[in-house]
């Protein structure tokens, strides 16, 4: 764990001193202004991004590989100059402002480590550079290496460290200047799975503990919805949904996001009648008008499965169909099913909460409920 | 891999002895010619050369007998007129000739190959065929033109006879300037290579990294791109330095006779004085000199953070 006095030494820690500059209202915040960047040959990477993020918050860009999250990374750090558009961080517009001065610092997802320096002197290369005092310098880098479990490596050259170990140190190379924003582009992807899962918890207390604000970015939906405070889903370039992460995965704004974020039941919406959708699955009841929406999407965890008892006939409730299990497959906490209803097919998560929880063999009858209230509407 | 399988049985030796006396011959089908060439061309000129250093001159310059020392008390500035620091000049003037060239090499060298390295990928082999075609001519013949070109109707001697550098009807060689322009053009090819392949290789993302954390201009390049590039800076300045203090022909052409240069000083004992075992022993001398200055660079540049990497 981490040892709780290696933080309490630093001088206002939690608010990250800035000596360059007065505590503004806005410290720490990040507002994109229609920002775009046309490659070379008319690629659009980042087409017209408008986003605010606020101080102290760890948002995440979310996407697919190719869809310009990395890049629009790269513009709020400075590496690549926005074609249209601008980044205005902590109040101050960042247009024609190198690398260098912007009160931003990057963990690259290859790291990036000196191989020519130490550990210590990697960590020390941003307060090196910016010509603080070396007592100040040495005390910084020492608790940063405490908090972060390093102390021992100090010596050490990057070449010699194991992939986490040279994640900590590129996570302590950034985080020592206190700097009001961080980004993050994709660090953990290089990392096994055991690994990666202790150093998203452990960026998240850091993140909490240092109050700076975080970009991360990742293509993992997994990681965003265990890290993120607010997620922006990106396309080809395009923002398609931007909020905190339980609004982003309950309520997709659209079927690429909803299939992007987790597993999803998605039915074209065919026609409607009285408050009802038909569905390959049958006619379901829906909890609100269903509007123009051109899909419903309903969660596979919220379908609920019931043993099928000999009053199938008589529903106890709406949208109860009698289904039967196609292919079951454990996975520890929880078990997926794919059952046929009325000839068409859903995908079902069931918890295995309890020791009554009972799981359930491929062919075997159930009884599928949907609550109304689950069944999303979402657009195109 | 076998041994450890059949530990035991008898015939097992035999076979691993076979096997062994197998991967022998192959060592040596494979590496002899490579060692016969070097015995043949460097080792036994060498013994020789060494052991003409220990003769006496003979009236036509030619190695004969008794054994002696004198040829290298000759290197070391002993004569029969007592001791002179001439050679003592001439080496240490080959010295900084070649320690002038490395850098001015170097200083060219990076931002040529940084142009080249910021073309689109498949324009860079023929601006790199483009710094290497020159060498593939006649070392003789580019010196030549450069004696065109410097000479005293050249247009660069004009331009500096009519800014007042030089007097009239006087040409840029032979001189310093002359020879030390000779060694870098000659040379540069041999800098650029081992840099450019050097800086293909370079991870940019350490070089965002530094500007990341607030390097920029001068430290930038020292921390980022600088410590990346060493080993082929360090091939560089021995595929330069080297040659260039013992090189014959420019300051010969280009020199003249002030500036006289170890590797001219050697020739003209073979061709002109003559004193065949004066000339093999500072050929030994230049040798012990070159392979000395060798070791000492590479202890000097095996630093913390491993440069071990393409050295040579």
């Amino acid at each position: 764990m981490i040892p709780a006095d290696a933080i309490s030494e630093r001088p206002g820690a939690g608010r990250p001193a800035a000596p360059r500059q007065a505590a503004a209202p806005r410290h720490g915040s990040i507002v994109l202004d229609r920002v775009t960047r046309i490659f070379p040959g008319r690629i659009t990477a980042v087409d017209g991004v408008s986003l605010s993020i606020e101080p102290g918050e760890f948002f995440t860009l979310l996407g697919p590989s190719g869809c310009g999250k990395t890049t629009l990374l790269r513009m709020i750090a400075g590496f690549e100059t926005p074609d249209a558009g601008h980044v205005v961080i902590s109040g101050r517009a960042m247009d024609g402002m190198p690398p260098h001065k912007r009160p931003v610092n990057t963990v690259f997802q290859s790291y990036a480590l000196f191989p020519h320096l130490t550990v210590a002197k990697n960590i020390d290369f941003g307060l090196r550079m910016r010509g603080l005092p070396k007592a100040e310098r040495r005390r910084r880098v020492e608790a940063m290496m405490a908090l972060l479990q390093i102390g021992d490596l100090a010596d050490r050259n990057p070449t010699q460290l194991s992939g986490g170990q040279r994640q900590r140190v590129a996570l302590a190379r950034a985080l020592v200047n206190e700097s009001e924003v961080v980004l993050l582009d994709e660090p953990l992807s290089a990392l096994d799975a055991k690994l990666r899962a202790e150093l998203q918890i452990e960026l998240l207390r850091m993140q909490k503990r240092l109050g700076m604000t975080f970009v991360f970015v990742t293509h993992d939906q997994h990681e965003a919805l265990v890290m993120s405070d607010r997620i922006a889903v990106m396309d080809r370039g395009r923002l398609r949904q931007v909020g905190p992460v339980a609004d982003v995965y309950e309520k997709p704004r659209d079927v690429f996001v909803a299939e992007f974020l987790g597993l999803s039941n998605i039915f074209p919406v065919t026609s409607i009648a009285g408050g009802c959708l038909d569905t390959p699955v049958g006619r379901l009841a829906l909890a609100a008008a269903p509007g123009n929406a051109g899909h419903a999407m309903i969660r596979p965890e919220k379908i609920r499965l019931d043993s099928a008892g000999p009053d199938m006939a008589t529903p106890h409730g709406p949208n109860q169909f009698a289904g039967i299990v196609r292919e079951a497959i454990y996975m520890g906490a929880s078990s997926q099913y794919r059952v046929e209803v009325n000839g068409g097919q859903l995908v079902v998560l069931d918890t295995n909460v309890s020791a009554r929880d009972r799981s359930w063999q491929a062919g075997e009858p159930v009884r599928v409920s949907i609550d109304p209230a689950n069944i999303v509407l979402v657009g195109q | 891999m076998s041994e450890a399988v059949f530990p035991v049985d008898p015939r097992a030796g035999m076979a691993a002895r076979a096997e062994a006396f197998g991967r022998r011959m192959r060592l040596w089908i494979t590496a002899g010619p490579g060692l016969a060439w070097i015995i043949l061309f460097l080792i036994i000129p060498s013994a020789v050369l060494l052991a003409i250093g220990f003769f006496s001159i003979g009236t036509y310059g030619n190695p004969q007998l008794p054994l002696t020392v004198e040829p290298f008390r000759e290197v070391a500035g002993y004569s029969i007129l007592g001791w002179s620091p001439g050679n003592l000049i001439v080496i240490f003037r080959s010295l900084l000739q070649a320690v002038l060239a490395a850098a001015l090499t170097i200083a060219l060298a990076y931002p040529l190959v940084f142009f080249i390295i910021a073309r689109p990928p498949a324009a860079r082999p023929l601006l790199l065929l483009l710094v290497i075609l020159p060498s593939w001519t006649n070392q003789v013949v580019r010196t030549y033109a450069w004696m065109e070109l410097l000479g005293p109707d050249s247009g660069l001697a004009h331009a500096a006879q009519s800014a007042g550098l030089l007097a009239p009807h006087l040409g840029l060689f032979p001189g310093v300037l002359a020879m030390q322009i000779g060694l870098v053009y000659n040379y540069l090819p041999y800098m650029v290579v081992p840099l450019y392949a050097a800086a293909e290789r370079l991870d940019w993302s350490m070089v965002e990294a530094g500007r990341d954390l607030y390097a920029s201009g001068v430290r930038l390049f020292r921390h980022t791109v600088f410590p990346q590039t060493l080993p082929g800076l360090l091939s560089g300045i021995i595929l330069v330095a080297i040659p260039a203090f013992g090189d014959y022909v420019v300051p010969t052409l280009l020199g003249g006779g002030k500036s006289m240069m170890i590797g001219s000083l050697i020739a003209s004992q073979f061709l002109e004085t003559p004193n065949w075992p004066y000339g093999a022993a500072l050929t030994i001398f230049m040798l012990v000199f070159t392979c000395a200055g060798l070791i000492a660079f590479r202890v000097l540049s095996r630093r913390p953070g491993g440069t071990e990497e393409s050295m040579m």
